[in-house]
């Protein structure tokens, strides 16, 4: 009987994300490519990626409204993010390193470069990190992210998002982006969100309100699943050696 | 959602890292002390095999100004080039001590990045080839919607780089150049410069991979 042998990941769907140059986010204009990407057959170093190891992340990693706290805790609404990595074909994908980063409940970055008015909270950093389990299920706690001003046209505001990026099984599944939050006004509107070319994609990027899993007089919660490229089975031969 | 079809699941739409990926990717960077554990730019231990070198360069816009918010990682095989990574089947035989990748963000003034590790060794290739040696790097900043993906060759190692399956598979071969790292020495320590151009004449090459 044949055996199922684990090929390349399947090629990336274009489509599904925003092309380089996107004038409407002015700063992609001077920092996009002008020529095609060359598409390359994968080779080992493109269905390989590093391990991280449990026992490098601390118990308070994926808990930002404790991971920074100075003289008591953060302002701000208290959420908590849960959901599931998955590959294109629903497999869970384990052991996957999840980071996350976001400005504060003023729509503060705790970041040299950021002048924004809005205050810095000083028991805030903005920053956590996670593996997902068995089931590629992730979860994290934090303070709900303000949205804030931006240079773009004048007067530019970015809904309220927080940044997160994956590292999975392979270098292919590399991928960085921002989650937002169901029922935000300023999302319509938004030319970073507005990169992504389907209406469909643009809701997959939004975070949507998980009722269920409220914890009562503590937190809210919200839902988001990722989903990453899957390597296909190939039965005959590895197309990779 | 198709009713005529299976399901497939789309991938999730990449954004921009954008200008303060410091405080997820490298909090140091960023003035923040948060983890026990950081990532970083050497990929090595005092134990790790093969030939130290330095990686360094910059990133330029299609300005040809440094692009001094950008965030880079590279992955790459140790010295008998294997990956330290599950789905490399010759996982057993790898440097224990090595992880194979690395983060950095350029200097907020110079734009200047660099890596501490090793040189790596050949890796095979598709259908029996063999691989110049090489590393993968990607590239992530604000203004940039989807990372950059490339790869870093070596040049003094032209005959492996004449056989490389990827770089011959890149049609305008003068565009090949801008894949190659340039070794110079200093202190006695041998640094490969590769200078990154995301955009204009001599626009370095990048890969859907």
């Amino acid at each position: 009987m044949a055996q199922v042998v684990q090929g390349a990941y399947a090629q990336r769907n274009t489509d599904d994300h925003p092309p380089a140059h996107t004038p409407g986010y002015k700063t992609s204009v001077l920092r996009s490519p002008r020529n095609a990407l060359i598409s390359i057959a994968q080779t080992l170093t493109e269905v390989t990626a590093p391990h991280f190891r449990e026992d490098k992340f601390g118990p308070k990693d994926n808990d930002l409204i404790l991971n920074c706290v100075q003289d008591g805790l953060p302002i701000g609404e208290r959420i908590i993010i849960h959901g599931y990595v998955r590959d294109q074909f629903g497999r869970p994908v384990k052991n996957a390193l999840l980071e996350v980063w976001q400005a504060n409940a003023s729509g503060r970055y705790r970041h040299p470069n950021d002048q924004y008015i809005g205050t810095l909270d000083p028991n805030f950093g903005g920053c956590g990190r996670m593996l997902t389990d068995e089931n590629g299920l992730y979860v994290f706690r934090t303070i709900r992210p303000g949205p804030y001003p931006w240079r773009n046209r004048i007067n530019e505001w970015r809904p309220a998002h927080i940044h997160f990026s994956v590292i999975a099984d392979g270098w292919a599944q590399r991928l960085i982006s921002q989650l937002y939050f169901e029922g935000d006004t300023l999302i319509d509107s938004c030319p970073i969100l507005r990169t992504v070319p389907s209406d469909e994609q643009r809701r997959a990027l939004i975070a949507l309100e998980d009722k269920s899993n409220f914890i009562e007089a503590d937190s809210r919660c919200y839902r988001f699943d990722i989903n990453l490229r899957g390597r296909r089975s190939t039965y005959f031969e590895n197309d990779l050696t | 959602m198709n009713l005529w079809n299976f399901e497939e699941l789309h991938e999730t739409p990449s954004q921009t890292g954008g200008p303060y990926v410091h405080i997820g990717l490298l909090p140091k960077q960023a003035n923040i002390d948060v983890f026990e554990h950081n990532f970083g730019n050497s990929l090595i231990t005092n134990e790790t095999q093969g030939q130290r070198i330095r990686l360094e360069g910059r990133v330029f816009d299609g300005l040809d100004i440094p692009v001094r918010d950008v965030l880079i990682e590279i992955w790459q095989a140790d010295a008998n080039g294997v990956f330290p990574s599950r789905a490399d089947t010759r996982v057993g035989k790898v440097d224990a001590n090595f992880l194979g990748w690395g983060r950095t963000g350029a200097d907020f003034d110079s734009g200047l990045w660099h890596f501490e590790t090793i040189k790596p060794g050949q890796v095979p290739g598709r259908k029996g080839s063999m691989q110049a040696p090489h590393i993968a790097l990607a590239i992530f900043a604000r203004g940039i919607n989807i990372g950059l993906n490339t790869r870093v060759y070596f040049d003094d190692e032209v005959d492996a780089n004449a056989k490389d399956p990827v770089l011959n598979s890149i049609e305008w071969i003068q565009r090949r150049q801008t894949l190659i790292a340039r070794r110079d020495e200093r202190d006695g320590q041998a640094v490969y410069r590769f200078d990154i151009r995301v955009q204009g004449p001599n626009e370095t090459v990048f890969f859907d991979i």
